[in-house]
C-alpha cells in the first residue's frame, strides 16, 4: 500500500477498450467503441458535445456501469469493479474539490484512503503541490483560489497516489484562454515527469492537437478515426474528422472513377482526386486552405497537373503572414484559401482562379457532415 | 438624507408599532413573574421572587422540565437520524416517488394538531403507550421529522453531488464518502434541522396534552394545566425563564454565526 512511494517510477497502465456500449433507456450514448491506449500515452477522446468521449471516459473511470463489453487495465479486467477500487486519477472540468478541506486536505484525501502514515503523507502531498507549483498554498481552502489554481490542486490531489491512469474531462474547459494555453503545457510537463498514461478529453481541436500522441474523433456514440494529429488532418478516412480538425472546405458534385482516380465534376468544371470512390454513395472533395492556390483569372497549370476553379472573392481577411480568401464558385458553395502576402492581393467582388495540386484533394464519402462544430 | 419626510416618518412609526405588537405580548410575562401576591393581573402588585424559587423547589415544575429536556433531546437524536436519511433519499430519488414520499412526510406539519393527537391517543390507548417516554418521543418525532426534512433538504439542494463522484475516483467508498464528504458539507442543514426538532418537541402542547399522565408530565402540559386550575404566577416565572435562555441560544448563535463569516 505504498502507493506514494512509487510515484515517481510508476509507469502507464494500458488501456483495452473491448466493445463497450452504453445504452440509457431507448437511448443510445455509446455502441460497440473498441480502443487501445498505449502505457504512457497522451490520448485525447475528441468530438462534439453528446459524441460519447465523456461517456467512454466516464465508462472507464466507473462512474457509469456497462451495458456492454469490457475494459481491460493491464490485462486486467475492471469493467465491472466498482470506481474507488480502480486506483484511476480523475480530473473534472469542474475541478471538484472539498470545500471543507484545505488544499493540503484535499491533496491527502486519496492518501488516507490508502492508510498512507502520516509522515509519508506529509511528504507525498508537499511533492505533488511543488510539480503543480502551489506548494506554498496549502493551507489555504479552495474557495480562496482562482480557477487556474484549483485546477492545479484537482491534478495534484489526482496524481499523488500514483496512478498508472489518469483521466481529464475537460480539464481546462471553465478557463479563459490564456490561462488555457499556460496550463496546457503544465500538464504536457507533467505527463512527461510521471510517465502515466493520459487521457485527455476535449471538445478543443487545438487543444488536442498540442497535448496529445493519439486522438480518438468521436461522432455519434461511435470512434470515427483513432491517428495522430498530422494523419487526421492530412488523411482523414471521414468527412466528419476532415471537417473536426482544422479548416477544410468541402466540394461536391457528381463523380467517376476510373485508373485509381475519381474525377468529381464542381460548378461545371472536372476536379480530380487521388483514389477510387469510397463506397457507392455520394463523394465530396476536402480541401485544406493552405493548399489552395489564389491566382488571376486565365494563369492556367504553374506546375504539372493542376485542378482549377474560377470563382468570385466574397471576403478576404489579412492575417500578417497570410491572406485568407473566402471564394464563391458559380455553383453557389464556398473554398477558404490561405496564401503567403506577396503582391497586391485581390479585390473584393474580383474573379480569381483556384487551382491546386491534385492530391492534396481528399476524396472522402458524403456522410452530410456540415462545417461547424 | 436630511429634511422633513412624512411619508418615512409614517413608515417608520407603523414599523415600530408592529414590532411593539409582535414583541409585547412575551414582555408582559416578565413583570408578572415577579409579583407578590398569586395573581396573574397586570400590572403585577409589589415585587418578589418566590415563584422563581418556587419553579427551582417544586417537583412538580421542575421534574416537568427535566422530562421535556430529556424528550426533547432524544426527539432531536431520533428525528434528525430519520429525518437525514429520508432527505437523502427523497434527493437521489429525483423520481416522481421521490416528491411523494416527500409530501407523506410533511404530512403531520399540515394535518391540524388536534385530529392527530386523537389518533395518536386512539391508539397509545391500545398499545399502552400513554404517559410513557417512548410514547412521548414516537409522538414528538412524528412531529419533528418534517422540519428536519426540509433543513437538511434545502442544505441538499445546494451540495454537489460531483464532489461524491470525485471522492470515488480518489479510493473513498461510500460510506466513507458520506462521512468524510457529504456529512461534513450538510452538517448545517442537520445540525438546524436538529434544533429545529428539539424546539418542537419541547414546546409541543396538544399531542401532550392527550399521551399526559400524572408521573410523566412535559413543562408545556405542567403550564396549561396550572392554567386551568389556578392563577400561578410560576407560569410567568417559566416563560420569563425560557424567554431568557431562547434569547441567550439564539443571540449567542448569531455572534457565531457572523464571527464564522467575517473569518
Amino acid at each position: 500500500m505504498n502507493a506514494a512511494s512509487n510515484e515517481a517510477t510508476c509507469k502507464g497502465a494500458a488501456i483495452d477498450i473491448d466493445g463497450i456500449s452504453k445504452f440509457y433507456g431507448g437511448f443510445t450514448a455509446l455502441e460497440n467503441v473498441s480502443l487501445r491506449v498505449e502505457p504512457g500515452e497522451f490520448m485525447s477522446f475528441l468530438g462534439p458535445s453528446g459524441s460519447g468521449k465523456t461517456t467512454t471516459l466516464n465508462l472507464i473511470a466507473g462512474f457509469t456501469d456497462l451495458s456492454g463489453g469490457d475494459i481491460r487495465l493491464d490485462a486486467r479486467s475492471i469493467g465491472h469493479v466498482p470506481a474507488h477500487k480502480r486506483n484511476i486519477g480523475v480530473v473534472f472540468q469542474h475541478y471538484a474539490l472539498f470545500p471543507h478541506m484545505s488544499v493540503a486536505q484535499n491533496v491527502a484525501y486519496p492518501l488516507k484512503q490508502r492508510r498512507v502514515g502520516k509522515a509519508e503523507r506529509a511528504r507525498a502531498v508537499e511533492e505533488a503541490l511543488r510539480k503543480v507549483q502551489l506548494d506554498s498554498f496549502a493551507h489555504r481552502y479552495p474557495s480562496e483560489l482562482s480557477g487556474g489554481q484549483q485546477q492545479r490542486v484537482a491534478l495534484a490531489r489526482a496524481m499523488v497516489f500514483g496512478p498508472s491512469l489518469l483521466l481529464m474531462d475537460e480539464p481546462l474547459g471553465a478557463l479563459d484562454k490564456k490561462l488555457r494555453e499556460v496550463l496546457q503545457l503544465e500538464i504536457k510537463r507533467i505527463h512527461r515527469e510521471l510517465g502515466s498514461t493520459f487521457v485527455y478529453v476535449t471538445h478543443d481541436q487545438e487543444e488536442a492537437l498540442v497535448l496529445s500522441d493519439r486522438i480518438a474523433v468521436f461522432n455519434r456514440g461511435r470512434i470515427e478515426q483513432v491517428g495522430t494529429g498530422q494523419t487526421l488532418y492530412t488523411a482523414p478516412q471521414t468527412l466528419f474528422v476532415g471537417q473536426f480538425i482544422g479548416e477544410s472546405s468541402v466540394l461536391r458534385g457528381p463523380h467517376r472513377s476510373a485508373g485509381g482516380e475519381t474525377m468529381l465534376t464542381v460548378a461545371g468544371t472536372a476536379l480530380t482526386a487521388p483514389g477510387a470512390a469510397n463506397g457507392e454513395g455520394a463523394q465530396v472533395i476536402l480541401l485544406r486552405p493552405e493548399a489552395v492556390m489564389v491566382q488571376a483569372p486565365g494563369t492556367g497549370p504553374q506546375e504539372g497537373r493542376c485542378n482549377i476553379l474560377s470563382g468570385v472573392v466574397r471576403e478576404m481577411l489579412y492575417l500578417g503572414s497570410a491572406m485568407k480568401y473566402e471564394v464563391t464558385l458559380a455553383d453557389g458553395s464556398h473554398v477558404t484559401a490561405r496564401t503567403p502576402t506577396q503582391g497586391a492581393p485581390f479585390a473584393l467582388g474580383a474573379t480569381v482562379e483556384l487551382a491546386w495540386r491534385p492530391q492534396e484533394s481528399v476524396l472522402l464519402a458524403d456522410d452530410g457532415s456540415t462545417a461547424g462544430h | 438624507m436630511t429634511g422633513f419626510r412624512p411619508g418615512r416618518l409614517l413608515l417608520q412609526l407603523s414599523c415600530l408599532l408592529i414590532a411593539i405588537w409582535l414583541v409585547a405580548p412575551t414582555l408582559v410575562v416578565i413583570p408578572m413573574s415577579f409579583a407578590d401576591r398569586k395573581s396573574l393581573a397586570f400590572p403585577p402588585q409589589g415585587f418578589s421572587t418566590q415563584w422563581y424559587a418556587n419553579f427551582f423547589s417544586n417537583p412538580q415544575w421542575f421534574g416537568s422540565l427535566v422530562v421535556s429536556l430529556k424528550i426533547a433531546a432524544m426527539v432531536a437524536v431520533v428525528a434528525t437520524v430519520i429525518g437525514t436519511m429520508a432527505a437523502i433519499g427523497i434527493e437521489r430519488l429525483k423520481t416522481r416517488a421521490g416528491g411523494i414520499i416527500r409530501v407523506v412526510l410533511l404530512t403531520p406539519m399540515i394535518v391540524p394538531g388536534v385530529v392527530l393527537a386523537v389518533g395518536i391517543y386512539a391508539v397509545y390507548l391500545d398499545t399502552r403507550l400513554v404517559g410513557t417516554w417512548t410514547g412521548y418521543v414516537l409522538a414528538h418525532t412524528l412531529l419533528a421529522i418534517p422540519f428536519v426534512v426540509i433543513a437538511v433538504g434545502a442544505n441538499l439542494a445546494v451540495f454537489d453531488e460531483r464532489l461524491e463522484t470525485a471522492a470515488a475516483s480518489l479510493g473513498a467508498s461510500r460510506l466513507t464518502t458520506f462521512f468524510t464528504v457529504t456529512l461534513p458539507l450538510i452538517l448545517p442543514g442537520i445540525l438546524s434541522g436538529a434544533l429545529f426538532a428539539f424546539v418542537t418537541s419541547f414546546d409541543e402542547v396538544i399531542v401532550s396534552l392527550f399521551i399526559t399522565s400524572p408521573q410523566l408530565k412535559t413543562l408545556p402540559v405542567q403550564i396549561f394545566s396550572s392554567m386551568t386550575r389556578d392563577a400561578d404566577p410560576t407560569v410567568a416565572a417559566v416563560g420569563s425563564l425560557i424567554f431568557l435562555a431562547t434569547t441567550l441560544i439564539i443571540g449567542l448563535g448569531l455572534i457565531i454565526g457572523l464571527r464564522r463569516r467575517g473569518a
